[in-house]
């Protein structure tokens, strides 16, 4: 242990489940807020069953301008509105609404686009079933951009794993801001390695995790 | 019955109008098979897609079954949809669901059936259209003519009365074609099923259908039972595309018939005809001697036909096609 002299095992496992809790919880709600928002996207876009001129044009130019934000300005933005939602802009629970707002455009954005890579012919398919709105986006939408959307989550979970980092401008803790607090501003290296080794396993996990679920489900 | 009363259709594309249906009347009995053949872009997927109103029609009417489809409100339309079914060039099979499943659907959409009664009426078609080993297979793991069937079965799914087709062979081999058209004209008896079919091969029509419209420039052209179109066939598209399926060339025709001298005729046999020996008797008979300069034995779906030209020479030409129209063989003198 005498190369991580300045190593304490116990924050860092604080860190861990810090990050792991950020993630967890901002994730789940870019998800429940995101794909509907991605489906309501991409049913009102161009030439698509829902055309509305008017509403795509809004909803596009909503999440372009939070796409557009830089994170540590939203993170800040953010105070009033989180305070509003969880009581506190502190700590992870005060962390949870700014990584949402972040990731969700961002998400839904992805579920548009793998909802756009669907044959047209299979959503004429179940048109011709006698399908209704909502069946074709449950029935034949959904399962056929199924790898495409779990892609879409894996991309969004490591994007909020980076995003996580920055968490600790509003006293979130995480991983990332152990390694900003001791690696990069007191200069204690090992801290920043322990804690960069462990965010770089997490996104590998993530990432072979997504690769194996979109393998299983394509089946082309 | 399918019935289309002045029905038209237009598109607009970037403020101008593109007509891809003209004011059209059409009438397709029940439990036939019914062709559309046509070039590219000549709107017989649109005339098509408005049956089940894919399409909006932009006037006119759409009967079937004497029900008027294009009064049909939202739900209505949906519940209409659901006893119809259509098949696609590109199969269109849900990749992500197997091919039990994807025969499955239109049963769970429609929300009439339990569970054991989907399972039942799944595994009963997949047997019909030969597929019972392949239930639980992916589309992805399928050759193009087992997607067909499983497109076959899933259209059948709900006992329709009307099924639609759009160049529902033209993706396969000349092979696997025949297999799927076989299995269409067997259905068609089977369950006195109305077959809307597109193609634009001509020995498609030739092979299954009762009826054939042909289409131009968003026009039929020509229409009519399939041996009268195809044996006599009127207008200039309608004659190339026959041409096509029978490898003949005019030009060609117009060189070899220089060649020969006498009469020329085409005489065309149906039915029975077709088999009986006439041509040596009445040659016998008459003292006409022919030379035979092209000609075809075939059926059309399964009345055998032949159409043969000939050149005659010598004896009484006249007494000789008098008794080859007594015998119900059709004389075209194409130079006399
Ligand atoms: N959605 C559309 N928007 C604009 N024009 C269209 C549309 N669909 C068809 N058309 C036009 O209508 C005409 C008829 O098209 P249609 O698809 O019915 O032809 P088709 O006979 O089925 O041709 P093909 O054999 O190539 O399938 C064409 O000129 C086509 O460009
Ligand atoms: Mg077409």
């Amino acid at each position: 242990m005498n190369y991580f002299t300045n190593v304490d095992w116990y924050d860092i496992w604080m860190a861990t489940l810090d990050t792991l809790l950020m993630l967890g919880g901002s994730l789940f709600f870019t998800v429940l807020l995101g794909l509907p928002l991605g489906v309501l996207l991409f049913m009102t876009g161009p030439k698509q069953m829902f055309e509305r001129k008017g509403l795509y044009a809004l909803l596009s130019f909503c999440v372009n301008v939070l796409r557009s934000l830089p994170f540590i300005i939203l993170l800040i933005v953010m105070i009033p509105l989180t305070l509003l939602i969880t009581g506190t802009s502190l700590g992870v629970a005060g962390a949870i609404p700014p990584l949402v707002a972040g990731a969700t455009p961002f998400f839904a954005r992805l579920v548009e686009t793998a909802l756009r890579e669907v044959d047209r012919g299979i959503i004429e398919a179940t048109q011709a079933m006698g399908a209704s709105t909502r069946q074709i986006i449950v029935s034949a939408l959904l399962p056929e951009a199924r790898p495409g959307i779990i892609a879409a989550i894996t991309v969004t979970a490591i994007t909020l794993v980076s995003y996580t980092a920055m968490a600790g401008v509003v006293g979130a803790g995480g991983l990332g801001d152990l390694a900003i607090r001791y690696g990069y501003q007191r200069f204690q290296t090992d801290v920043m390695l322990v804690t960069v080794v462990l965010l770089l396993i997490l996104v590998q996990i993530l990432q072979s995790l997504g690769d194996r679920l979109v393998v299983h489900y394509s089946r082309k | 019955m399918i019935e289309f009363e002045r029905v038209h259709k237009t598109y607009k594309v970037g403020g101008r109008e593109i007509t891809a249906l003209e004011p059209c009347d059409l009438q397709i009995p029940q439990g036939q098979i019914f062709g559309l053949i046509g070039h590219s872009g000549a709107g017989k997927s649109t005339l098509l897609r408005l049956i089940n109103r894919l399409e909006e029609p932009s006037g006119g009417r759409i009967l079937v079954d004497g029900i008027d489809v294009t009064a049909l409100p939202a739900k209505g339309l949906r519940q209409f949809r659901q006893k119809l079914g259509m098949i696609f060039q590109h199969f269109n099979l849900l990749s992500s669901k197997t091919v039990a499943d994807n025969v499955a659907m239109p049963l769970k959409l429609a929300g009439e059936h339990t569970a054991a009664e989907i399972r039942t009426r799944v595994a009963m078609l997949l047997a019909r259209v030969g597929l019972s080993d392949h239930a639980d297979k992916y589309p992805a793991q399928l050759s193009g003519g087992q997607k067909q069937r499983v497109g076959i079965a899933r259209a059948l799914a709900t006992s329709p009365k009307i099924l639609l087709c759009d160049e529902a062979t033209s993706a396969l081999d000349p092979q696997t074609t025949a297999q799927v058209l076989q299995l269409l004209n067997e259905l068609n008896r089977e369950l006195n099923l109305t077959i809307v079919l597109i193609t634009h091969e001509m020995d498609v029509i030739r092979r299954v259908c009762d009826q054939v419209a042909v289409m131009d420039a968003g026009q039929i052209v020509e229409q009519g039972p399939v041996a009268e179109v195809f044996l006599h066939p009127k207008h200039p598209t309608t004659r190339r595309f026959v041409f096509e399926a029978e490898q003949l060339d005019e030009n060609e025709m117009a060189n070899d018939f220089a060649q020969v001298q006498g009469r020329i005729v085409r005489l065309t046999f149906q039915g029975q005809a077709t088999y009986a020996p006439l041509l040596g008797q009445i040659a016998r008979q008459s003292g006409v001697d022919y030379s035979i300069l092209g000609g075809r034995i075939d059926h059309i779906r399964d009345v055998p036909y032949g159409q043969l030209t000939l050149s005659l020479v010598g004896g009484d030409a006249d007494a000789a096609l008098a008794q080859l129209k007594a015998a119900d063989v059709t004389v075209e003198v194409l130079r006399a």
